[in-house]
């Protein structure tokens, strides 16, 4: 065991290129398809079917007494349309329920990926899916706001605060300018990705790092890396609450940009 | 010595919002003990107010990698 060497040990620790994978068509890959369909495509794919698949059949008998897959079903719904969709938005924040329903069961399915055995990456740990997820909401909201206050009404809605001194206003016009309507998709996007990014990273250490652990020299190293690899699993525990929580915050901050378009003059 | 000074300047970024998590969490516990009713009330605030905090720290992460 001393002598064999660490063919996985060389990988360690891990750089950004284990993010990258081969396209699953090997005929393409050195095509500019080549990265469209990927592990990760794949993964985007399934995720989409497993939401629409679940939802068809939890509810295609609904009964009055609900059985649990339905119970399932109308609980996810439930949550984020009592405790997110009317708790921020309002009452009338209903309509916006199916919405952020389907964002919150995107992004839950594709971040349970990164933990799943075999698929163990999360399409999110990519910026490009994030970032289409927050040009959506994005747009939504500055549509919300367009469609309420007009194009110079949401414009001054939006950057210009009330009670303010007015010398203060050529500083505070241009930080709300960018933070509400430029900065606010980039750090939806940035902070789901980031996070999956990190948590990939993280099993990656504890995982590969047991394996250089046991690979190394010498002898008093080898129980380390049982410790490195229980650590992996307590890890695992600690990305499913952190993946749960991200799904929960994008679908939490969606309705509260939704929100503060549709809000009235301050 | 071998590494990335990127490393470094990752861990002084985090210390910002490794205080400001904190001090949103210690909010959240101290207007639960005062009210316990408002738990509820509070939560949605409290994960807002640690999301947007700790998106400084993923900022800092993601520029520690993208800048290497």
């Amino acid at each position: 065991m001393i002598t064999q060497p660490g063919f996985l040990a060389s990988e360690f620790p891990p750089g950004v290129d284990v993010f990258d994978y081969k396209s699953l068509i090997p005929s393409l890959e050195d095509s500019m398809w080549g990265g469209a369909f990927t592990k990760l495509s794949l993964l985007v794919w399934m995720a989409v079917a497993i939401v629409i698949i679940f939802f068809l059949v939890t509810y295609r008998n609904p009964t009055l007494v609900p059985t649990k897959k339905q119970w399932l079903a109308e609980s996810v719904y439930g949550v984020v349309r009592n405790n997110i969709a009317t708790d921020i938005i309002g009452p009338q924040g209903v309509r916006f329920a199916p919405y952020l329903a389907t964002i919150f069961c995107f992004v839950f399915v594709t971040n349970l990926w990164s933990i799943v055995p075999f698929a163990q990456i999360s399409p999110n740990s990519h910026l490009a899916f994030p970032v289409v997820l927050a040009v959506l909401t994005w747009f939504v909201y500055i549509g919300l706001g367009i469609k309420k206050h007009g194009v110079l009404g949401y414009l001054k809605h939006s950057t210009v605060q009330p009670g303010v001194p007015w010398w203060v206003h050529p500083i505070l016009v241009p930080i709300e300018f960018l933070s509400n309507l430029i900065l606010r998709p980039i750090t939806l996007a940035v902070r789901l990705f980031a996070n999956m990014f990190a948590g990939h990273m993280i099993l990656l250490v504890f995982t590969l790092g047991g394996v250089a652990l046991w690979n190394a020299g010498p002898l008093l190293l080898k129980p380390a890396a049982f410790g490195s690899w229980a650590f992996a699993i307590v890890m695992t525990l600690f990305e499913l609450f952190i993946l749960s929580l991200q799904a929960y915050v994008f679908t939490l901050l969606s309705a509260t940009y939704f929100q503060s378009s549709i809000a009235d003059e301050h | 010595m071998t590494g990335s000074l990127n490393v470094i300047g990752y861990g002084i970024a985090a210390l910002g919002p490794g205080i400001g998590v904190g001090l949103v969490f210690a909010a959240y516990i101290q207007a639960t003990a005062r009210q316990p009713e408002s738990a509820g009330l509070t939560r949605t605030y409290m994960f807002m107010g640690f999301a947007v905090v700790e998106a400084l720290a993923l900022l800092g992460l993601v520029l520690a990698f993208a800048l290497s």
